[in-house]
């Protein structure tokens, strides 16, 4: 378990995760990305832009 | 960033087998235009960037290395704008809502008074539905196009206008890589916009000859590749509402039934054995 960078719940890291994948907190549903696999560390996901999308 | 979608595909390349795959972050990335760079140790770029500027530039810098980008740069900054993706399928001939074009917010107005209410207006680059509106009638439109002249970005002043269509609570979202049609959603919701990325559910919809037919003729209208398009169902056929490039699909795959990863692995493999052949 790692913590959240938002609300400090645990979150888990899925066994085949990789850098940049973006994950939702299961307590406070902040999207999250891995930022740093070891150690694990988590950020706040980057706010959806004009640009994004299809 | 790497989403479901990323994730599937690294699993279906992981599955293809005989492909390395490195995912580059473009946020980390920088070019050096100037000097002579060395060769770059890939073969092809499969662009995934959630951000259209980034992925389309990317592809411009990567393509001047001689790298194969999938889908093409011409082919993402066609599907990008939503004005040049028209002009294409309207040349193509592919059947395509009532449009008009206005770079100010009276012509506007006077576009959509002649041309009937509802209107819808978009961004010319957006996705997820997003800034999307629909004015029912002139008051409607008026206070709108006063909100889009408001907006910092120059992009929101040019003006697209696009009938609305009556479809029925539904669309279809159809797959196309390479020569094929795939699979295809209907997208299901009370609400006038049906983006899947709004709450619309999605339900397979078989591939008729009809709906592949036009799906095919819409991708190559922007230059072919793996597209997702967009269409509305009326009384007089299919409409081609917009050609979508670096698609989302991962509420498609079990919908469908379809391992749609899986085929745009193969078809990225595909395409460089050919280009290696020729």
């Amino acid at each position: 378990m790692n913590a959240c960078p938002v609300c400090g719940g645990g979150v888990n890291l899925p066994i085949n995760a990789v850098l940049s994948e973006l994950l939702d907190c299961g307590e406070c549903s902040s999207e999250l990305e891995v930022i740093s696999l070891e150690p694990v560390r988590f950020a706040e996901a980057p706010l959806e832009a004009e640009d994004w999308g299809e | 960033m790497i989403r479901r979608e990323e994730k599937l595909l690294l699993d279906a390349f992981e599955r293809l087998g005989g492909v390395e795959v490195t995912c580059l972050d473009d946020r980390e990335l920088y070019f050096d235009l100037g000097g002579a760079a060395p060769p770059l140790p890939y073969d092809a770029m499969l662009a995934r960037s959630v951000s259209f500027s980034r992925g389309l530039y990317a592809r411009y810098l990567f393509e001047s290395r001689g790298l194969r980008c999938f889908n093409e740069a011409a082919v993402a900054g066609l599907c990008g704008d939503k004005l040049r993706m028209s002009l294409a399928l309207l040349e193509a001939g592919v059947p395509h809502p009532d449009l008009r074009i206005a770079f100010t917010a009276d012509s506007a107005l006077k576009a959509t008074n002649a041309m009937g209410y509802p209107v819808v207006m978009k961004p010319i680059v957006g996705s997820w539905g997003r800034l999307i509106a629909r004015a029912d009638d002139a008051d409607a439109a008026e206070s709108l196009l006063e909100h889009k002249a408001a907006l910092g970005n120059f992009q929101h002043q040019i003006y697209y206008l696009q009938r609305y269509v009556d479809k029925g609570g539904r669309d279809i979202r159809s797959f196309v890589v390479g020569g094929r049609c795939i699979a295809a959603i209907a997208r299901t919701s009370a609400h006038w916009r049906t983006n899947t990325a709004r709450g619309a559910t999605a339900s397979n919809c078989p591939v008729s000859d009809e709906l592949a037919s036009i799906s095919l003729q819409a991708a190559r209208a922007v230059g072919g590749g793996m597209l997702a398009i967009d269409l509305f169902e009326t009384k007089d056929g299919y409409l081609v509402n917009e050609v979508n490039d670096t698609m989302e699909f991962k509420n498609s795959i079990e919908t469908t039934g379809v391992d749609i990863p899986f085929a745009m692995a193969e078809h990225v493999v595909e395409e460089l054995q050919k280009r290696r052949a020729a």
